[in-house]
């Protein structure tokens, strides 16, 4: 697996776990299913950890547990699946601020829209970061200065550029 | 017109450089084909039955003389000489190659134009009333929400990955010309009770193979409010959309499996959630859009022209012209023509590149420097002084595009079908022109009235043959070509699937098939009905009858020549 961020590639704190033992036998912080939570939470009540969840969950499920975790990673199926972009916003929406993560075999192409929905890295299958090595995620994520909508990425939108444009220049 | 600023040029600039990069990286393996496809279809490049075929956006429908004279000559460098207009407002190229496309790309941008997500999973071009701006029974134009709509769906860093494609269309006028009922979203302005402007929205109407009439989710969306709320719907269907089965991934598949007011529900629930203020456009972004399009520099004219009607009363051909293809204006003195792309036997929107120039002059001379795309495959010039209509008749002529048939039999729309598109199960143009060859009389169109026909090539109904007065489906059944034939279908204020007439028949046999279903109108019609009346009052009965025989006498005919 290979984590990109805005930045570059960044090595991976946590650790994936798929069963309790394996999670409590994991050095350092733990990214575990939805379902493991509470199991894990009842046995390792103060240790940090991470929350996987499929592009596909509802908000509902997420939301109780966002308050104790450091990272949110969103698993995409395939790299054409924009749930993980919706559920993303939702997230986010819940005043969650920790990491947020896209897991899958995303494309580079995405990683603007990716980091515009409020994801702070991307998690990629290793085949996929072989064919397109971090450079290219880098070049990709620049490629478009602006974008239209509101309410996206960090900067303001083209139309919240040409407001303010307006106002300076009637002030 | 809207004219671009410093961002959306350079909006447009940077799309073209991605998409070239996006082509280098297919090419040096970075991106599988499987990656890669999505990407170019979200530029509007398909891969045809014989060719790529590259489909330009035509936002809303309207351009300028500029804009069509770079189209010619992108027509006579990297394709065959001709563009041909769809029944999405846009303008298709058939023969590009692959190499070409960045550059194609770039000659777009230096006249404001692109061809993002003209395809793919994403908000599909915008489209509008033809007549926006002109028409009389106007609420307000459409075209500034068009326009806003066109720049908040480019690359939504959200909703680029939905389900399926996204089709919205605008109107602002009490009679649809839009069809914004078999849109994923239609959008229609209208007046609350205390004269307030904002929309009506419908959710889940379409086409394809299982047609459906949309469904009034909002009654009165106040204007202001239009992006947050369809980001709300949007975003219900981005997470709840079926993905398993991309024919039942459209928004009306969500819309009928929930059920209209489980849907109404989940999306007021989710517009609850939002921060509308930090979503919806600033009112005077709203506005300074809008600026673009006040009408233009009018001449205050008597409502008539004297010089117009003295011409018609000289020339017949002339007069037929300016009642078949003529359009009240709102403004005294104006008319808007409609250009039939539908010369008899001509492929249903295909335009020349010669044809592309002597328009854009007329276009530049005679109509402020603006046409519009129509859903039927035709143009219109919106702002013709009719002291002007003689001049610009003869200039249509000379460029063989003044055929008197709009609205007619003969003005089909047809779907590329089997002469390009891979997805095709049958001919659908060859159709066309054999039909309009059968009605080429122009006495025996004018009895006949007002009956637009559709032609798809299969059932994903590009031809909108579900909404055809009369509708033609053309399918394979036992390695032949098979067509079926609805009546009744309308995609105005007036919603209707066609209902099918009976079995389907071979290629052969379909104009004689229509001469059938035009006796039965004939004989049915009462008064001044059109087609469509005569159908809405007598139901698809008499229809189904006279299909019949037509059909059993066919059966007839071959048994006694076999
Ligand atoms: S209706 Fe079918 S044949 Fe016609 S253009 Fe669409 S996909 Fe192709």
């Amino acid at each position: 697996m290979t984590l990109i961020t805005e930045q570059g590639a960044v090595e991976d704190r946590f650790t994936r776990a798929d069963t309790l033992e394996a999670a409590l036998a994991a050095d350092g912080p733990v990214l575990i299913p939805l379902w493991l939570v509470a199991e894990y939470a009842k046995v390792r009540p103060q240790a940090e950890f991470g929350l996987s969840v499929t592009g596909s969950t509802a908000i509902e499920d997420v939301a109780p547990h966002l308050a104790k975790v450091s990272l949110v990673a969103v698993e995409f199926a395939a790299f054409a699946d924009g749930r993980g972009f919706s559920l993303a916003q939702k997230i986010l929406r819940e005043g969650y601020q920790g990491v947020l993560r896209a897991s899958g075999p995303l494309i580079a192409d995405e990683f603007a829209d990716a980091l515009a929905c409020g994801f702070t890295e991307v998690e990629l299958p290793e085949t996929l970061a072989n064919r397109q090595p971090v450079q290219q995620w880098l070049a990709a994520k620049d490629t478009m200065s602006d974008h239209y909508q509101s309410g996206y990425g960090r900067g303001p939108s083209i139309l919240q550029k040409r407001h303010a444009a307006r106002k300076g220049a009637s002030a | 017109m809207y004219r671009y600023d410093e961002f959306d040029e350079r909006f447009v600039r940077e799309r073209v450089a991605q998409f070239r990069g996006q082509v280098e990286r297919r090419l040096d393996g970075s991106l599988s084909e499987d990656e890669f496809k999505p990407l170019r279809l979200k530029n509007g490049l398909y891969l045809q039955l014989h060719a790529y075929m590259l489909r330009i956006a035509v936002p809303y429908g309207t351009m300028n003389s500029r804009q069509l004279r770079q189209l010619a000559h992108i027509a006579e460098t990297y394709d065959k000489g001709y563009g041909h207009f769809t029944t999405r407002q846009n303008l298709q190229f058939n023969w590009p190659k692959l190499k070409d496309v960045p550059e194609i790309l770039d000659l777009l941008a230096d006249v404001e134009m692109h061809c993002i997500q003209t395809s793919g999973n994403c908000i599909r071009n915008v489209t509008s009333d033809q007549f926006a701006g002109v028409a009389k029974d106007e609420v307000e134009d459409p075209r500034p929400t068009a326009e806003l709509l066109r720049q908040w769906s480019s690359l939504h860093p959200e909703f680029v990955w939905l389900p399926r494609k996204f089709k919205i269309a605008v109107t602002g006028a009490e009679h649809d010309r839009a069809a914004i009922k078999v849109h994923d979203i239609g959008l229609k302005l209208k007046r609350d009770d205390a004269g307030e402007i904002g929309y009506e929205v419908s959710v889940g109407g379409g086409l394809g193979r299982t047609p459906m009439i949309g469904k009034i989710i909002k009654d009165f969306l106040p204007k202001s409010e239009l992006l947050a709320y369809l980001e709300a719907v949007m975003r219900v269907y981005n997470s709840e959309g079926r993905r398993d089965n991309k024919y039942k991934a459209r928004v009306k598949i969500l819309v009928h499996e929930t059920g209209e007011d489980e849907f109404r529900a989940m999306v007021e629930e989710e517009y609850a959630k939002l921060d509308g203020p930090t979503i919806n456009a600033p009112q005077e972004e709203v506005e300074r859009i809008a600026a673009y399009f006040a009408s233009p520099a009018y001449e205050t004219l008597p409502e008539t022209s004297a010089t117009l009607a003295k011409a018609q009363a000289n020339d017949p051909a002339l007069a037929r012209f300016v009642e078949q293809n003529g359009f009240a204006h709102k403004q005294p003195g104006y008319i808007a023509l409609t250009i039939a792309l539908k010369e008899i036997g001509a492929v249903p929107g295909d335009m020349s590149a010669a044809q592309m120039r002597a328009f854009a002059d007329i276009a530049e001379r005679y109509s402020f420097d603006e046409f519009r795309v129509t859903h039927s495959q035709n143009l219109v010039l919106p702002h013709v002084k009719q002291d002007d209509v003689p001049a610009v008749f003869a200039a249509l002529k000379e460029a063989g595009l003044a055929s008197a048939n709009a609205g007619l039999i003969t003005d089909i729309i047809a779907c590329p079908g089997l002469d390009y598109c891979a997805l095709a199960t049958a001919k659908s143009i060859p159709i066309a022109q054999a039909i309009a060859k059968t009605f080429a009389d122009e006495e025996r169109q004018k009895k006949i009235g007002l009956l637009p026909i559709k032609i798809s090539g299969c059932i994903n109904a590009c031809g909108h043959h579900h909404v055809g007065a009369i509708g033609i489906l053309g399918l394979e059944k036992g390695g032949r070509e098979n067509y079926q034939i609805t009546v009744g279908g309308d995609a105005s204020e007036h919603a209707a699937l066609g209902e099918r007439l009976g079995p389907g028949i071979d290629a052969a046999d379909v104009p004689a098939a229509i001469e059938a279903i035009v006796e039965t109108y004939l004989g049915e019609k009462q008064g001044g009905e059109s087609f469509m009346e005569t159908v809405r009052r007598t139901g698809p009965e008499p229809f189904k009858a006279g299909f019949t025989a037509f059909i059993e006498s066919r059966t007839l005919e071959t048994e006694a020549v076999g």
